[in-house]
């Protein structure tokens, strides 16, 4: 029976059919909701890993130990994972493996939009691509036969709009998983120079093979129309094709690398025009035409954003969009912003209102980063922060430090964090490190990790104490406070600036969102002492506003009681409701 | 020529439902046999942004986002987030907005205006268009969080859902505890369509 899935539940249905029994991740948006929903399943084993190279290094030892493994991540995630990642693709498996890259144009959730097909040539992996719920889950159960068939671990890439959509999927047949068996073989499994040599010619021998199997695999497939315009494309921007130009001819690929060179020359030869319609990066273009084919493509479409099927009519159609229906001009924005209640606006504001610089981390709270808080001078990637701040100390000396913290969630801390701090420590830094501990992964949906107690399929654990880890690595200062408390925060953060030491301030709360200990208390702005001062709205809560006409402050109906507010009023003029 | 596929754009602030109400919209489209396509929104955006969730369905659908101008019908959860995304609806298309006021960040702060009468503007643009006070019917329903299913009330004659569909599918999208405020607000939503017309 067909049920609607989202992209990921597809994915991860179609690794439950193939068999496969061990899965790790590190959530990421858009890929989070693939290992969430594979963790259901019944005997699987699926982690949270600490980052996605840990995750990637559990799915090695896993497919060398003979399961079939599903690893996902964000594209950024590669990354991280590239390290292992290039060397496992000489190694190549005994169980299947396939890595599950969820690439964001558009950058709805991202802090860049780089194309991971880039990393099937570079690391010289097969990467497939699914456009739409009901391939999602087909081709994610193939790749695991072309994984062990070619011996290779496989990449399927997918997008946001694939992720994240709903689709009618159709249930398949699941293979019983099966654990094949170990076998030393350090020729294989070691990469140490000699035997690396040796695989290094097995890849270029398995990419041959690839090539051949991409020129006659139902994954490549031709849609013929009008022979006038011939379309290549893949991934969503299959479906904007479909929608915008039905007219043309199409060869959609499935199998976006290696290419399937014979295949292509041949459309190209029957259709008067050929485009290609790729999101971000030229990447077939460059290719096909180095081999000589005349090909456009960037000519008409950006390598910036995400397509949509009007662009592209509007790209190869020329058709301009006739809109009267337009109030763009008259409405404010509306950016993302920090929940009410939630423990990191306090940090910020406090910051802020200290003057100091703050190196940031990937989280929700860079939206710290956001007026009126603006509360962040830089953010590059997943734990970087401490490391950053120990290189401004060094470029900038050490009475910089005075003024300069970083500032890294739990999650992210536990992530990639911790080599850093031990960094600071070892090469004798002097920043103050603010580990903002909500309890949770909240920005990708609330999943567990190491500091929390509770695994991905929801058992206790040991729960990683990050003070003791702290001081295991060799901070002195170390300080847990509450950050709804502005007075202790600026008590601890005053303390610990002014040393010569690194220290580390825990900020200890869990997300507005998870937190049952929040009083819900209501508070209202008593008018008579209200002065219109706006200092309130400096937080940045939805919970409380100003009106003009009545240059007062009001409370509004998403106020969860946090008690942050009365904190910063200088007139006492924000109040408990009794009763 | 009749469009073969139906395109409704689900428009709010982050936290207010667009999520949930996309997938009983999609769970009736199932139900009624079509093909359906939802294309969600998660992560940063979830926070207090502005937010679009889009579903199509009808015999065959392609791209799950809808193209400018193509949109049948918008539902609104916030007056100024209907006028954000109007660019969506086609010429003789629908729109019917909760007549709910939340002040972006911008606003608040007193940065930037709120902007006035622009339910007037979008009427004045759009003829057909409807502006119902949802919240004050959830609150009576008993959860202000389901202003989204009153609007779902009045969409669901709109476009032509058959009321018993829709309830089945709201009963298996609902999480149970919060199953009668939502059918009772379905129920309000609807009857402030008949006594509209």
């Amino acid at each position: 029976m067909k049920k609607l899935m989202l992209g990921n539940e597809a994915i991860a249905r179609g690794a439950y059919e193939a068999g496969v029994s061990v899965a790790a991740a590190y959530p990421g948006t858009p890929s989070s909701e693939i290992l969430k929903e594979f963790g259901k399943y019944k005997d699987v084993y699926a982690e949270w890993s600490p980052n996605e190279k840990v995750a990637l290094e559990v799915g090695c030892g896993a497919s060398i130990g003979g399961a079939r493994t599903l690893v996902t991540m964000k594209h950024v995630g590669v990354n991280v994972a590239a390290d292992p990642l290039y060397t496992f693709a000489y190694t190549g498996v005994t169980g299947g493996l396939v890595l599950i890259s969820a690439d964001d144009p558009g950058m709805h959730s991202s802090q860049n939009e780089q194309d991971n097909r880039g990393y099937g040539r570079f690391a010289k992996l097969p990467v497939i691509e699914p456009s739409d719920g009901q391939e999602a889950k087909d081709y994610t159960k193939l790749a695991f036969d072309i994984s062990e068939k070619y011996d290779t671990p496989v990449m399927v890439r997918v997008t946001t709009r694939l992720s994240h959509s709903q689709t009618l999927v159709e249930d398949g047949e699941c293979i019983e998983p099966e654990i094949k068996d170990y076998q030393k073989n350090a020729a294989k499994y070691v990469m140490l120079p000699a035997y690396a040599r040796a695989r290094h010619v097995e890849v270029e021998k398995r990419m041959q093979l690839l090539k051949e199997y991409a020129e006659t695999s139902e994954l490549n497939k031709i849609e013929w129309a009008s022979k006038e315009i011939g379309i290549i494309t893949s991934g969503i921007a299959y479906q904007y094709v479909k929608e915008a130009m039905p007219e043309a001819s199409v060869l959609k690929l499935g199998i976006v690398h290696p290419l399937p060179k014979d295949l292509i020359r041949t459309f190209a030869e029957q259709v008067e025009t050929l485009i290609v319609v790729e999101e971000l990066e030229p990447v077939f273009e460059e290719q096909i035409k180095s081999w000589g084919i005349d090909v456009k493509g960037k000519e008409y479409f950006s390598v910036l954003g995400e397509y949509s099927p009007e662009l592209i009519e509007e790209r190869l159609k020329n058709k301009e969009l006739d809109n009267t229906l337009n109030l763009q001009n008259e409405i404010p924005p509306r950016p993302p912003l920090m929940c009410p209640g939630c423990p990191h606006r306090g940090v910020f504001y406090t910051l802020k209102r200290m003057k100091v610089t703050v190196m940031g981390d990937i989280g929700c709270y860079t939206l710290g980063a956001l007026s009126p808080l603006d509360g962040m001078d830089a953010c590059i990637c997943m734990g970087a922060s401490i490391g950053t701040a120990l290189g401004m100390e060094k470029a900038r000396g050490k009475d910089f430090t005075k003024k300069l913290v970083s500032v890294i969630g739990d999650s992210t801390f536990v992530h990639s964090g911790i080599t850093s701090l031990v960094d600071v420590v070892y090469n004798q830094g002097s920043s103050t490190v603010l580990i903002l501990d909500n309890d949770t992964t909240a920005m990708t949906g609330h999943q567990d990790h190491p500091a929390t107690g509770i695994t991905l399929q929801n058992k206790p654990t040991k729960k990683l104490d990050l003070e003791l880890l702290v001081k295991a690595v060799g901070i002195e200062n170390v300080q847990v406070v509450d950050p709804l408390n502005l007075d202790d925060l600026k008590k601890a953060l005053e303390d610990e600036l002014n040393r010569d030491e690194p220290s580390v301030i825990i900020t200890k709360r869990p997300c507005a969102l998870i937190d049952n200990t929040l009083s819900k208390e209501k508070y209202y702005v008593d008018i008579e002492e209200c002065n219109g001062c706006k200092v309130c709205t400096r937080i940045g809560c939805t919970g409380i506003y100003y009106i003009e006409d009545d240059k007062k402050a009001a409370i509004s109906n998403t106020c969860v009681g946090c008690g942050l507010c009365p904190q910063v009023c200088k007139f006492d003029a924000i109040k408990k409701v009794e009763g | 020529m009749q469009k073969q596929i139906k395109d409704i754009l689900i428009v709010g602030v982050g936290g207010q439902g667009t999520l949930l109400t996309s997938r009983i919209l999609a769970q009736v489209a199932v139900q009624m046999g079509q093909d359906v396509k939802v294309s969600e929104v998660h992560g940063m955006a979830q926070r207090g942004g502005s937010v679009v969730t889009q579903v199509r369905y009808g015999e065959k659908v392609y791209s799950p986002i809808i193209k400018k101008g193509d949109a049948d019908i918008i539902l609104a959860f916030e007056k100024i987030e209907a006028a954000r995304w109007l660019g969506f609806l086609k010429p003789d298309g629908k729109v019917i907005i909760n007549d709910d006021r939340v002040d972006p960040l911008p606003v608040m702060s007193g940065k930037a205006k709120y902007p006035i009468n622009i339910t007037d503007k979008i009427s004045q643009l759009v003829p057909d268009t409807q502006i119902v006070d949802a919240t004050s019917l959830a609150i009576e329903c008993g959860n202000i969080k389901s202003a989204n299913v009153v609007l779902v009330g009045m969409l669901s004659d709109a476009i032509g859902l058959p009321p018993e569909e829709v309830e089945k599918a709201i009963k298996k999208m609902v999480p149970e505890k919060a199953l009668d405020v939502n059918l009772k607000a379905f129920e309000e939503g609807r009857k402030l369509l008949s006594n509209a017309s």
